[in-house]
């Protein structure tokens, strides 16, 4: 379980429990975090889990794989170095206190 | 909520129903409330479960990967906060489109100033004996996800018949377990509803190379049984295929009882616009029950998450007497072993493909094009391409055939 914060871009902050194995698109869709849209479900196939991971954070994290990098290059916002897809990230403990925020837009 | 007597009152607003609580239908809700109307809203499901996420179903469910909490599309607290009451196990039976009402299985009558459906549709059965013994199951619910998964994990001989997306999604599914798989096609291709013969082609030799065999032109006649379960399939070539697990993926049955139950026009779907506009302008239609007359007269029947989620979008803003007409390219993907395919736009009247990248390799594009014109792409392992696509089809971008095949184009450059 990890204590997540999603700021939206109009500067909205949620504080979502996800648990492990999720991924950081399921907690924050489940909790109705509105600047994740997540539309294929968490198949990699739609670009709409966009966020902008802690900078602090972000090297901790496994890489992004292949399909991520590409979609990745396909976001309806800026792509800057902490750009992930939300989907491809698991909750584990070590992400407790994550801070993560959302681009304007998901499409 | 709008009971017969409130509503005789006068004074309250009947509110908007939902009736189907899949994908689609909770987008009419979502987007009822983003569109900023303020009134009730009551989503009416037949399964148990809230709205989940289907695809997954035939992928990470069957696979064990993924755990059936993380399928919900939405939380409790989310439906609350929005004000959406949920009625999950619930039947609507009848439509009353001149007192505006629904009636549901509990004898309640449930007013509505709007209407939609989001019905969904059903597995197609095989008109054939032994289409109900045990361990002849079709994918399209949870419950048929459980009961699949369960099946998976006792079977050692898996027999598809139908190999559309979910035969091949189930097939790979089965295979990873490694169990034996047989995948049997009438059709002398895969896919042959829904994809090219290029692509279908791809798939076989996919499926094949991960030991499936997979038989084409294979006529299902008859399922036979030992004890009331199935033990083999046979074909009209006189085979036999030993099986202990039979899922039947040969397409659904849009689910439009409802509408036809009360005098709406159904053409194999609910019939609807660009808009998800049915011809009562109190109701709408969204997702795999619909059939969409589009701007140019053509009748298009999608089955995909996209177009429960567009159409649920025009749906909300036409019940609000608002139009949003939902006209982008039609995309879909489908995940199978490590190749992931996103397909966008139709292929089916193309007369001319192309391909970007390396069929050998799993890494490639098609390019589909009709009198010129980029009509389709399907990307296997090559989202970028997909997702630039979509962009060129939406935008009618000039995309040659001797451009889409010259790695060195950067495609995005017609985007901008």
């Amino acid at each position: 379980m990890a204590k997540v914060t999603f700021i939206e871009h109009d500067g909205l902050e949620q504080v979502v429990d996800i648990p492990t194995g999720w991924t950081l698109m399921q907690g924050a869709v489940q909790s109705g975090v509105a600047g994740i849209e997540g539309e294929c479900g968490g198949s990699c196939a739609c670009a709409t889990c966009h966020c902008y991971v802690d900078e602090a954070l972000v090297d901790s994290l496994p890489p992004p794989s292949e399909t991520e990098e590409e979609m990745l290059g396909c976001t309806a916002s800026e792509r800057r170095s902490n750009s992930r897809l939300s989907c491809q990230i698991r909750v584990s403990d070590a992400l407790d206190g994550l801070v993560v925020r959302l681009p304007e837009a998901q499409s | 909520m709008g009971d017969s007597a409130q509503a005789d009152a006068g004074m309250v607003e009947a509110g908007m129903v939902i009736v189907g609580a899949g994908q689609g239908g909770l987008q009419v809700a979502e987007s009822l409330r983003a569109e900023g109307y303020d009134g009730p809203i009551t989503l009416i499901g037949e399964e148990a479960a809230t709205p989940y996420h289907r695809p997954p179903l035939s992928k990470a469910i069957l696979a064990g990967t993924m755990e059936e909490a993380q399928l919900a599309i939405r939380g409790a607290e989310f439906f609350e906060r929005q004000r959406i009451a949920l009625l999950t196990g619930m039947r609507v039976v009848a439509i009353d489109r001149s007192a505006r009402q629904v009636r549901l299985e509990d004898g309640r009558r449930l007013d509505y100033s709007g209407l939609a459906l989001a019905t969904g549709a059903r597995v197609r059965r095989l008109p054939i004996a032994g289409d109900g013994l045990d361990g002849v199951l079709g994918l399209r619910s949870l419950d048929d996800a459980r009961r699949i998964r369960g099946a998976l994990d006792r079977a050692a001989r898996v027999v598809v018949i139908g190999g559309g997306y979910i035969g091949l999604e189930v097939a790979a599914a089965a295979r990873k377990r490694g169990l034996e798989v047989t995948i049997l096609e009438a059709a002398d291709r895969l896919l042959a509803r829904s994809a090219t013969p290029f692509l279908a082609g791809f798939y076989a030799d996919l499926h094949r190379g991960q030991g499936v065999m997979v038989e084409l032109g294979a006529k299902v006649v008859a399922l036979d049984g030992e004890g009331g379960r199935v033990s083999a399939v046979r074909t009209a070539d006189g085979r036999s295929h030993p099986a202990d697990l039979v899922v039947v993926g040969v397409g659904i049955v849009p689910d439009t009882a409802l509408a036809e139950g009360c005098g709406l026009a159904c053409d194999g779907g609910v019939l609807v616009d660009d808009c998800a506009r049915t011809d009562d302008r109190a109701i709408v239609a969204v997702g795999d029950c619909t059939a969409r007359r589009t701007g140019t007269g053509a009748l298009l029947r999608l089955e995909s998450v996209q177009n429960a989620v567009e159409q649920g979008k025009s749906a909300a803003a036409a019940l609000l007497g608002r139009e949003r007409p939902f006209t982008a390219a039609p995309w879909f993907w489908s995940d199978q072993y490590d190749v992931k395919l996103q397909i966008v736009g139709l292929s089916a009247a193309h007369d001319r493909m192309v391909l970007r990248g390396s069929p050998e390799e799993r890494r490639f594009s098609a390019f589909y094009f009709r009198e010129g014109a980029l009509v389709a792409i399907d990307s296997v392992n090559r989202p970028a391409d997909h997702m630039v696509g979509r962009k060129l089809l939406d935008r009618k971008a000039a995309l040659t055939p001797d451009q889409a095949a010259d790695e060195t184009f950067p495609l995005a450059s017609l985007t901008r």
